[in-house]
């Protein structure tokens, strides 16, 4: 336990995020869950089960099938040997995020060999903010703003906050996320970290999930423009340029660096550092700008050394609020390449992992390409980063 | 396509889905009736053109790469509506019925593309005939009930399993899951073991059972997984059904037709084409379907299922009494037993009693043994096993039994010996606490008549073994009351037994019926008839075992007690014979000598101590007699109210004394032969209950 050890990105996988209410609304959250580290464990067979030191799985409501400490539910009902331990995180939306880098933490600290972390929101099962009881002081001593606990009120404040932010430059931005998405399904770079997901209602018997149900290819500006602003009276905000209510399940297996060699595991990336940071929660969408910046401060980097960004896309206006701060284009090509949340839905607790999924395969996909983050914002006023650092295959 | 129709069928619906599997479109077919597990999935003439229908539709599709076929949760499908084949009177909707699931079924044998049956759960006769027909099989880890049941139930894999299954794993194979699981109490295979055998190709767990069976159907289709489907040796196959026939002759005597219909089949299989195989099926079917015996199959099949379950006459269970200690009086063999199955099935504390701290002893110990030995086979583990064992203790004191809620005995068959074990637990126990007594031929009012609390006593009849025997008998004295039928009811359902209410009368039901029948048979040979004509004369009926050789098994100390009783409660009709007294008094519990090839040959030593007459019958008389005094024993019984109905009678010997389904127990036989009507001047049972309708 000596020196710090390097923590790396085994591998990544989800399940086909499913609009809620749609194709997994008879399916549990906890299947959904054990469907994914079912399939890691297959996709890594060089890993002895009894080696997982832990497991966290993140939901943003842990009750109902997504409660009962769902970490060690899952393990149990992975099939994994009952020694392997497992518990719940909870970080609203980068709760999948938080549960590697808490397990990340603990491997580098040298407590952990392998760990999984795990992320599942069924937002058909549990509708955002489902039970939830605000203490009476937000309002009574104005803490927060009223509007901080609707994200697509606090997006609004986004546009006020940034008024060069437009309502176009958010469609655009969903416009060209809808294109990424759709080139990288048609040249399959999506496919290989989707775990199929058989599906069951009493009406039309059995199906088999396959791809993500968000993506909407060819919606144009035109076709955006006409959408309802649900969040305010001619707002900018529209489910066109956010990202939808989704159903879904993400996994990775992180390893110390020496453990992933000893056992033969890959090493897709290592992770470099990461830092969470606050903000106002009326304007929670620009919670991955000081995040960020904390983050490259404490690594010694600066934006620039920066080849690759997978930033969550809650909102358009919330990335471009990122993209903006950091003088980065509208459509710089580094920023999710294989589009995202606009088109395949964001499921809160997972996504933070299918950031990491996809820089994985980004990083493949860009030899030249040194270092990345994933970066998320969070309810309540937070953002979340984790800069990550290709490995050299002479190093794996 | 047929138009064929059943009252009243739940229709299991095959469900069509068009998903994408890498290699293209698949067709998923669903089946489902709509119910839960309870209600399995079965097939009736609707379902199968439902079937048929996402069938053809799937096949239709362009560029369809396969088409699998799946079951609703815990179900995969359990084959043809047997409820509605009971009530078909007509024997040509029988026969269309049985080429409509050929037609449907063989469709998934023979279209161009690969079909699948992933099998998630039970499957079970037509449902695993269905899965036979697909060209590949996969197998949920967790399934429960994987069958052939058909010949158990009188009938045989008419859906094409009789010519499938030998094809595909062989003869000797198909032949032990078609006759040997099916006449073995209608044994179940294991998923692993349905692996093993090749009935299908791979097991996966169910967690993710069907992704897995799909990406495996994949690899398939795909040409990454090749699955090899040596032809079956055809050589030793004739040999191999000869020798199975062989065992069924030895065992039934050629008293039902179906398992004979079933190797007739088989046989046939080794040359005979899909074609001329399927209708030979039908035929054996739409024969077997409009025969006495799977008429009374299903009737019997019925009792098992629904009346064991749901004991008619019995009070409110709401009345009954928890029950959290356990007494048993004696430490002997029995008792152990005893003690043990209460353990294991309550999980409460249980005290055996016995005069002396030796016996006690060693009845602990016993049940100790037992429990080490299940955990020394992996049935329990360390820490269940040393529960149980903490759960059974021992004292010579009866004071040991205070707090108990309920107390078996199970002393020598003495009524004095029995009132003073009552008399003096009286004095330790609750007012309420049930006093039970495992007697089979004693009065339990005579037991009960000098207690202070005569309404807590009740008959709680087992048969040997304890273990193994489903059936318990629960006789009502003349003044117990509901709380304590109902408390004792309750025990009983905990132990997993099958219990049906009867009046305290002389040895209940089944051991009143086996001894009346017994004791024709050894008059029979009192009065000059040949032993051998006599032990073979019930040999049409198939019964599990002979006269002389149930003799055996009771023990003859036991059989000389009970017909004694028996003689003594209704002397003009029990007839005991001097011989069984001859014989105990010189030591001889068995007729028979056994050879080592297995033949028996009459003990010399019985020879010499038996005293015969000279009137000898053949076996058709003595088999006509021992049918005579079961009638009218059985409607004395009836009448005398011993138990409600005549079902009751028959779910007794079914389930106490191994008579086979075909017989429908006892009542059926006896209707059907005519003896009922002859004898008693009525039938026990309306035609068309457990024969064919009129």
């Amino acid at each position: 336990m000596s020196s710090l050890q390097p923590v790396v990105f085994v591998d990544g996988a989800r399940t086909p995020f499913a609009r809620a209410g749609s194709l997994y609304a008879h399916t549990r959250a906890d299947d959904l869950m054990v469907k994914v580290i079912r399939e890691l464990m297959r996709r890594n067979p060089s890993l002895p089960p009894e080696r997982i030191d832990d497991i966290a799985v993140a939901a943003a409501t842990q009750t109902g099938d997504q409660g009962m400490n769902i970490g060690r539910s899952v393990a149990l009902l992975s099939g994994l040997p009952s020694t392997v331990p497992g518990y719940s995180i909870d970080r609203w939306c980068a709760g999948a995020m938080t549960a590697v880098t808490t397990l990340s933490a603990s491997i580098m600290a040298g407590a952990y060999d392998v760990a999984i972390a795990g992320g599942v929101e069924h937002m058909t099962h549990h509708p955002m903010g489902e039970g939830i009881d605000p203490n009476p002081r937000y309002l009574a001593e104005k803490l927060v703003d009223p509007e901080a606990l609707l994200m697509g009120k606090t997006a609004e404040n986004l546009h006020d906050r940034f008024p060069h932010l437009t309502k176009e430059r958010a469609d655009a931005y969903a416009v060209a996320s809808q294109e990424k998405t759709a080139k990288a399904y048609a040249n399959g770079l999506l496919q290989p970290d989707l775990v199929p997901v058989a599906t069951r209602d009493a009406e039309n018997g059995w199906g088999y999930v396959t791809t993500d149900e968000g993506p909407r290819p060819g919606t144009s500006m035109e076709g955006l423009a006409g959408l309802k602003t649900p969040f305010r009276p001619h707002g900018r905000v529209t489910a066109g340029n956010a990202s939808a209510l989704t159903d879904g399940a993400t996994g990775a297996v992180l390893a110390s660096e020496g453990v992933a060699r000893e056992l033969g595991l890959s090493a897709k990336m290592r992770m470099v550092g990461f830092a969470f940071a606050g903000v106002e929660p009326e304007v929670m969408g620009v919670g991955p700008v000081p995040s960020t910046e904390k983050a490259l401060q404490r690594a010694g980097m600066t934006i620039a050394d920066i080849d690759l960004f997978e930033i969550n896309e809650a909102f358009a206006v919330q990335v471009l609020a990122f993209l903006d701060h950091f003088d980065i284009a509208d459509d710089d090509p580094r920023v999710n390449p294989m589009g995202g949340a606009i088109a395949v839905g964001h499921p809160l607790a997972s996504s933070g992992i299918r950031l990491m999924t996809n820089l994985a395969r980004d990083f493949e996909a860009n030899p030249d390409a040194r270092y990345g983050i994933t970066t998320m914002c969070i309810g309540l006023g937070m953002g979340g980063t984790v800069i990550w650092e290709r490995v050299e295959e002479d190093a794996k | 396509m047929s138009d064929v129709t059943f009252p009243d069928e739940v229709v299991t619906e095959s469900r069509l889905r068009l998903v994408d599997i890498p290699s293209g479109t698949f067709g998923l077919i669903s089946l489902d009736n709509g119910r839960d597990h309870t209600r399995p999935s079965t097939f009736g003439p609707q379902g199968l053109r439902s079937l048929q229908a996402a069938i053809d539709e799937a096949a239709a599709t362009p560029g369809i790469v396969g088409i699998g076929v799946t079951g609703k949760p815990f179900i995969f499908a359990v084959g043809a509506d047997l409820s509605a084949i009971g009530v078909v009177a007509d024997s040509s909707i029988i026969e269309e019925f049985a080429k409509l699931g050929h037609d449907v079924f063989r469709r998934l044998g023979e279209l161009s593309v690969p079909t699948f049956a992933f099998v998630n759960g039970a499957a079970m006769g037509g449902g695993l005939e269905l899965a036979l027909h697909c060209k590949y099989r996969t197998l949920d880890a967790s399934a429960a009930g994987l069958s052939l049941p058909e010949v158990f139930l009188g009938l045989v894999p008419g859906w094409g399993g009789a010519w499938l299954l030998p094809h595909l794993i062989g003869p000797q194979r198909a032949l032990d899951v078609i006759i040997n699981n099916s006449m073995n109490q209608n044994k179940q295979l294991r998923p692993a073991q349905a692996a093993e055998l090749g009935v299908v190709d791979v097991v996966f767990e169910p967690a993710d059972f069907l992704e897995q069976s799909l990406a495996w159907a994949d690899d398939v289709i795909s040409g990454r997984t090749r699955i090899e489907r040596p032809a079956a040796d055809t050589e030793s196959w004739d040999q191999v059904v000869a020798g199975y026939r062989a065992g069924v002759d030895a065992r039934i005597h050629g008293a039902t037709p179906a398992p004979y219909r079933a190797l007739d089949l088989v046989a046939a299989a080794k040359t005979a084409n899909r074609d001329d195989a399927f209708a030979a099926e039908d035929t054996a079917l739409t024969d077997l379907v409009m025969g006495d015996d799977l008429r009374a199959s299903l009737y019997s099949f019925d009792l098992v299922q629904r009346r064991a379950k749901k004991p008619v006459g019995v009070p409110d269970k709401e009345l009954a009494r928890p029950v959290t200690k356990v007494g048993i009086v004696g430490a002997g063999l029995m008792a152990s037993q005893l003690a043990m199955l209460f353990a294991r099935r309550l999980q409460v504390p249980v005290v055996m009693t016995d005069l002396d701290q030796e016996r006690v002893d060693a009845g602990v110990g016993r049940v100790h043994a037992d429990i080490d030995a299940l955990a020394a086979k992996g049935r329990l583990s360390a820490d269940k096993a040393s529960r149980l064992k903490g759960l059974v203790s021992g004292s010579t004191d009866v004071a040991a039994f205070a707090g108990a809620e309920f107390i078996l005995e199970a002393v020598f068959e003495d009524l004095s010996v029995k009132k003073e074990v009552f008399a003096a637990i009286e004095d330790v126990v609750s007012e309420t606490c049930i006093l039970a007594t495992n007697t089979s031929s004693l009065s339990v009012t005579a037991m009960a008549s000098d207690l202070r609390h005569p309404e807590r006593v009740v008959g709680f009849h087992f048969f040997n073994p304890v273990a193994v025997m489903p059936l318990l008998e629960i006789a009502r004295a003349e003044k117990t009351d509901d709380a304590s039928v109902a408390t004792a009811f309750a025990v009983g359902k905990e132990l997993k037994k099958s219990c049906v209410l009867v009046a305290d009368a002389p040895a209940f039901v089944v051991n009143r019926l086996l001894i009346r029948y017994l004791s024709e048979i050894t008059r029979a040979v009192d009065e000059g008839s040949e032993f051998e004509v006599a032990d073979r004369a019930m040999n049409p009926l198939g019964l599990p075992m002979s006269p002389f050789s149930l003799l055996q098994l009771v023990g003859m100390g036991v059989a000389a007690h009970t017909s004694a009783s028996m003689h003594e409660a209704f002397p003009d009709r029990y007839y005991l014979s001097p011989n069984l007294q001859r014989m105990l008094d010189n030591g001889l519990n068995a007729v028979w000598v056994w050879n080592d090839d297995g033949t028996a040959t009459l003990d010399p030593r019985v020879a010499e101590v038996y005293q015969r007459g000279d009137t000898a019958l053949d076996e058709d008389q003595i088999r006509a007699r021992a049918l005579d005094a079961l009638a009218d024993e059985a409607r004395r019984m009836l009448d005398e109210g011993v138990v409600a109905e005549a079902q009751d009678i028959d779910l007794c010997m079914i389930l106490g004394a191994g008579w086979p389904f075909w017989l429908g127990g006892l009542t059926p036989l006896l209707d059907r032969t005519g003896t009922s009507e002859r004898v008693t001047g009525q039938r026990f049972l309306a035609p068309g209950v457990a024969s064919l309708p009129t």
